[in-house]
């Protein structure tokens, strides 16, 4: 971060000694996998990589780091999180967090970090479930859905957690499927170096819970079918052939196939993940299908670590004040003889 | 009714009184708090000792002239030693019908009352829910009552210099001062300046209330109905500089002078709440010392952020009042497991629930002892004074960071908005503190290693090369800082934690009686009780009694010399304003001991009258 040239480090270097209690299939594995093969990329010493969390499966994930860390309270990742920040903004700070942690208890933390826009990274292991309480309807589990507390079905609609995020006005907000390894650690890198709040949705499965919640989107044999993987700059374009797209049919996106009705390539709609307009990211993500994944939005703006940063300074540069005797000692004080 | 400056009387008697205390009150637009501040200022400056309770209306617009929208400003100077703003009043002035009719009760029989007639209009009377005038139908005629035109001697006075009525209405408060300046012998020049200062750009009204002020004064010269005036000699206060500095300031700068002293940056994660959010307010305004003050989106991420910026390293406090407390019960349990340095203040008011939210009184005790999942205590400290909510915001500072623990701070609404003088502490008449910070150089020592004496563990910060960790609530194995469900480690943590809190009575001061080593009667109490317990037993004291005042300042743990100051006197009595939650931990600790109590919750502080009719009974009855 600084201009000392950051020492090269590999994988092990960020792997702590502690056992990982994750049920083998899990994939949070691979979020820790794809986490740790990131780390080493990112131009930060590992001595300034925090990573918070709160309660839940997921929660576990700073003792399987070698690096700063602290396993929180319930909900509160966001919160304890800011507060190292803003303590030092030098830090690279990352909240480790699950849907029930990040949208149900600490759902008033989740929409006020976004809002500030501070540096952090916050990796959202969305199950749709609690996991760790050993299967409750969370936040985000679908109509329907049969759980331990809900075992003819849940009636509470879901969040969808990217349009909480840009309804909280999110900068940064991305989403990826729990089975792609290489583009998650592509992403954390991406996220990482976004200069604001970012958010990484991770379609994380749970097999003992909720197995096979994001199949249909996930699943080798469909992926390329069910999901757009955007790029900024890039035409939306989808499926195992690359011949199928987007397209804006008055306000609702459409998809096409190329070749088909005149359609070519060039027609698609070109992904620009740095508009600061929010309607486009919000239809893509509201869409099923395709379910898109990647960058969503990226929209720089001040920080809120950069604007306190500022106004210290004028305030400083304004004060006569430098060490509180000074204070103490100015204005309406009188001497007892 | 004119005022002919050249038809002075001859010069009135002049009184010597050790003590008044006078009381201001009006509408809220009236300007009482500025009349009262002016007031206190100026007679501190004169050398007497002063203390001063402010109290305004919850409502922030209440309707003019009613019974809930008056605001009042009590203070309470003295030759001799003052420790409370006062019980029964010697004066009162009363800017309108509401102010006397709220306050009429306070004014000790035969005192004076000076009113503003005009404002005794048949509108106001009514709104005061008075069926008639009291000043015609005898009601005060165990009083002495001015009456005077303060409005329209105020109008007349500024005639031709072509203000607004709005503003010449808004300055009849310093005809008032005016007229107490001259009661009580004061120099007008502290006030004259200031307003020459405040309205430096608006001549026009520095001088419209440098006219009214000294119309006041001269006024109050030739009325007759004054017949002389009162002198208070300058107290004998230690020699020094000082200012008049209200509990909440007083605690902010304790914090600011820690994190000067311990060389960290000053963090405060907060969310409003009456009484507390004047610490909030001060802070914000010292970025020039790098103060990073967070207003948070509720009490919860207060204090969690603030545990996260203990974690990176800074002197890292919260504030907040009873409710706010309730709501970070889980996250102090967090600081504790983490065995993080953090304050959290919690400026008592009147509970349960919202309660009385601009009163005061003592009952988050137990909260704050006991108010959490599992094993988990906590140092528990309290100020007792609007003065020494500064050494003990930076005593609760220095606590928390050379013993790596949170510490809880009670104060309350009574000494957090009283005021009274601060003898200024320089930074370099502090005590040294020395956080327990390790660094990547500290060979052999990890973050989960603990002082031999104090049991506190070490503090690495990140940033530091070599000395990544991880900490959390789950419980840690004693020597690795690894999870662990481990029973006999678990109870082994339990004992630490636990000791580790309890070895903090070899850091803390004995707890000293005033007044009597032994004798008949000890009196004890804690917080922000201290000037009324003191006074009643002083002049006690004086009057031949054998009692004693012992203040608890360290309420966990206690000051090891505590049982045998129990040990020599007769009687105890604990005295707080709640049901009883000081004596409750006595009894379980010293129950060779008897507890009497004596307890008050009206949201209102002990009368010193009253308290020494307690006492006296209860040492007559042997
Ligand atoms: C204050 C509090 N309430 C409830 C719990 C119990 N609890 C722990 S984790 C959890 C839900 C976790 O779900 P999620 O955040 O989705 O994480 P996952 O386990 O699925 O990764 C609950 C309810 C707790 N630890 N603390
Ligand atoms: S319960 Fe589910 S989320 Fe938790 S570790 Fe097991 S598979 Fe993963
Ligand atoms: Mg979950």
């Amino acid at each position: 971060m600084e201009d000392i040239a950051v020492k090269q480090y590999t994988f092990k270097d960020f792997q702590s000694d502690q056992e990982v209690r994750w049920c083998p299939g899990c994939d949070d594995y691979v979020i820790l996998r794809s986490m740790l093969k990131a780390l080493p990329e990112m131009e930060v010493k590992k001595e300034d990589v925090v990573f918070i969390s709160g309660i839940g499966c997921s929660s576990r994930f700073p003792y399987y780091v070698d690096s700063y860390g602290m396993h929180g309270i319930h909900g509160r990742a966001a919160a304890i999180a800011s507060g190292v920040k803003l303590a030092n903004p030098n830090l690279s700070v990352w909240v480790a967090t699950g849907d029930g942690d990040a949208m149900a208890i600490g759902g008033n933390h989740f929409i006020h970090v976004l809002r500030r826009n501070l540096d952090l990274n916050i990796v959202l292991f969305n199950n749709e479930i609690y996991g760790l309480t050993k299967g409750q309807f969370s936040p985000t589990s679908v109509l329907g859905q049969k759980t331990k507390s809900s075992p003819y079905g849940n009636t509470q609609p879901p969040f969808q957690p990217g349009e909480l995020a840009i309804g909280a006005r999110a900068r940064f907000f991305a989403r990826i499927g729990g089975n792609t390894p290489k583009e998650m650690t592509k992403l954390f890198i991406d996220a990482e170096k976004f200069k604001g709040t970012s958010l990484i949705e991770v379609l994380q499965n749970c097999v003992i819970f909720n197995d096979g919640c994001f199949t249909n989107y996930t699943d080798k044999a469909v992926k390329d079918e069910q999901q757009l993987h955007v790029e900024h700059g890039e035409p939306m374009i989808f499926g195992k052939n690359k011949d199928k797209g987007l397209i804006l049919d008055g306000l609702t996106l459409k998809i096409v196939t190329i070749g088909e009705d005149n359609i070519e390539e060039k027609d698609l709609l070109v992904h620009d993940a740095k508009c600061e307009n929010e309607i486009m990211h919000h239809m893509l993500i509201n869409l099923r299908y395709p379910l898109v994944t990647g960058i969503i939005r990226s929209v720089e703006e001040p920080t809120l670590e950069e604007r306190e940063a500022e106004l210290t300074e004028q305030v400083k540069s304004n004060s006569n004040f430098s060490k509180v005797d000074d204070l103490f000692f100015s204005g309406e004080t009188y001497e007892v003889k | 009714m004119t005022l002919d400056k050249t038809k002075t009387t001859a010069k009135k008697k002049v009184e010597q009184v050790n003590a008044v205390v006078i009381r201001f009150v009006g509408d809220s637009g009236d300007g009482m708090q500025l009349t009262g501040t002016q007031f206190t200022d100026t007679s501190a400056m004169f050398g007497n000792d002063v203390a001063t309770f402010p109290n305004y209306p919850s409502e922030i617009r209440a309707p003019q002239g009613s019974l809930y929208g008056v605001s009042g400003f009590q203070v309470h100077i003295g030759s001799v030693e003052i420790s409370t703003p006062g019980d029964d009043l010697d004066l009162l002035v009363a800017m309108n019908p509401a102010g006397l009719k709220t306050n009429l009760k306070a004014v000790k029989a035969g005192h004076t009352i000076i009113v503003d007639t005009d404002s005794f209009t048949k509108k106001n009377l009514q709104k005061a829910e008075y069926e008639t005038n009291p000043l015609e139908d005898g009601s005060l005629e165990n009083y002495r009552v001015i009456e005077v035109a303060m409005t329209s001697l105020t109008r007349e006075a500024l005639k031709g210099l072509g203000l607004d009525n709005k503003s010449i209405v808004r300055s009849k408060n310093m005809f008032a001062l005016g007229m107490v300046y001259w009661m009580y012998g004061r120099d007008m020049k502290h006030t004259l300046d200031f307003f020459e200062k405040k309205f430096k750009f608006k001549p026009i009204i520095a001088e419209a209330n440098s006219k009214v002020i000294k119309t006041g004064y001269f006024f109050a010269e030739t009325l007759e109905l004054i017949p002389n005036s009162y002198s208070i000699a300058p107290s004998t206060m230690p020699k020094g500089t000082y200012r008049i500095v209200n509990g909440n300031t007083a605690t902010a700068w304790g914090f600011l002078a820690a994190a000067e002293k311990s060389g960290l940056e000053l963090y405060l994660g907060s969310y409003p709440i009456t009484p507390a959010t004047d610490i909030l307010h001060e802070l914000v305004k010292h970025k020039h010392f790098g103060v990073k003050a967070f207003q948070a989106e509720d009490e919860i991420a207060g204090i969690t952020s603030t545990i996260g910026a203990a974690f990176a390293g800074d002197l890292a406090i919260t504030t907040t009042s009873g409710p706010g407390l309730a709501l970070k019960g889980e996250a102090i349990g967090l600081a504790m497991m983490t065995e993080l340095p953090i304050v959290v203040v919690n400026v008592q008011r009147g509970g349960p629930s919202t309660g009385l939210p601009t009163r005061t009184e003592q009952s988050d005790l137990l909260q704050a002892m006991y108010g959490r999942n599992g094993e988990s205590p906590v140092i528990v400290i309290a100020a007792s004074s609007p003065a020494d909510c500064f050494d003990y915001a930076f005593e609760a500072s220095k606590l928390a960071l050379e013993h790596m623990t949170p510490v809880i701070l009670l104060t309350d609404g009574y000494i957090a908005n009283g005021s009274e003088p601060w003898k200024i502490k320089s930074i370099k008449d502090m005590p040294d503190i020395k956080p327990n910070i390790i660094t990547n150089d500290s060979e052999g020592y990890g973050p989960f290693d603990r002082d031999n004496d104090s049991l506190a563990r070490n503090w690495a910060i990140p940033g530091t090369p070599g000395l990544e960790h991880r900490i959390g609530g789950l419980e840690k194995n004693e020597f690795t800082g690894n999870v662990s469900h481990d029973p006999l480690n678990h109870e082994s943590m339990t004992n630490i934690r636990a000791e580790k809190v309890k070895r903090v009575e070899n850091y803390i001061p004995d707890l000293t009686p005033e007044y009597a080593e032994e004798g008949d009667l000890l009196v004890v109490g804690w917080g922000g009780t201290y000037g009324s317990l003191h006074s009643a037993v002083r002049d006690m004291s004086k009057d031949g009694y054998k009692i004693g005042h012992a203040h608890f300042h360290y309420i966990n743990p206690m000051s090891k010399n505590t049982a045998d100051v129990f040990s020599r006197f007769k009687k105890i009595i604990v005295c707080e304003l709640n049901k009883g939650q000081l004596s409750f931990v006595l009894k379980g600790k010293f129950n060779q001991y008897d507890f009497l109590q004596y307890n008050k919750v009206q949201g209102l502080p002990f009368s010193v009258i009253d308290l020494k009719a307690k006492f006296k009974t209860l040492i007559k009855e042997d």
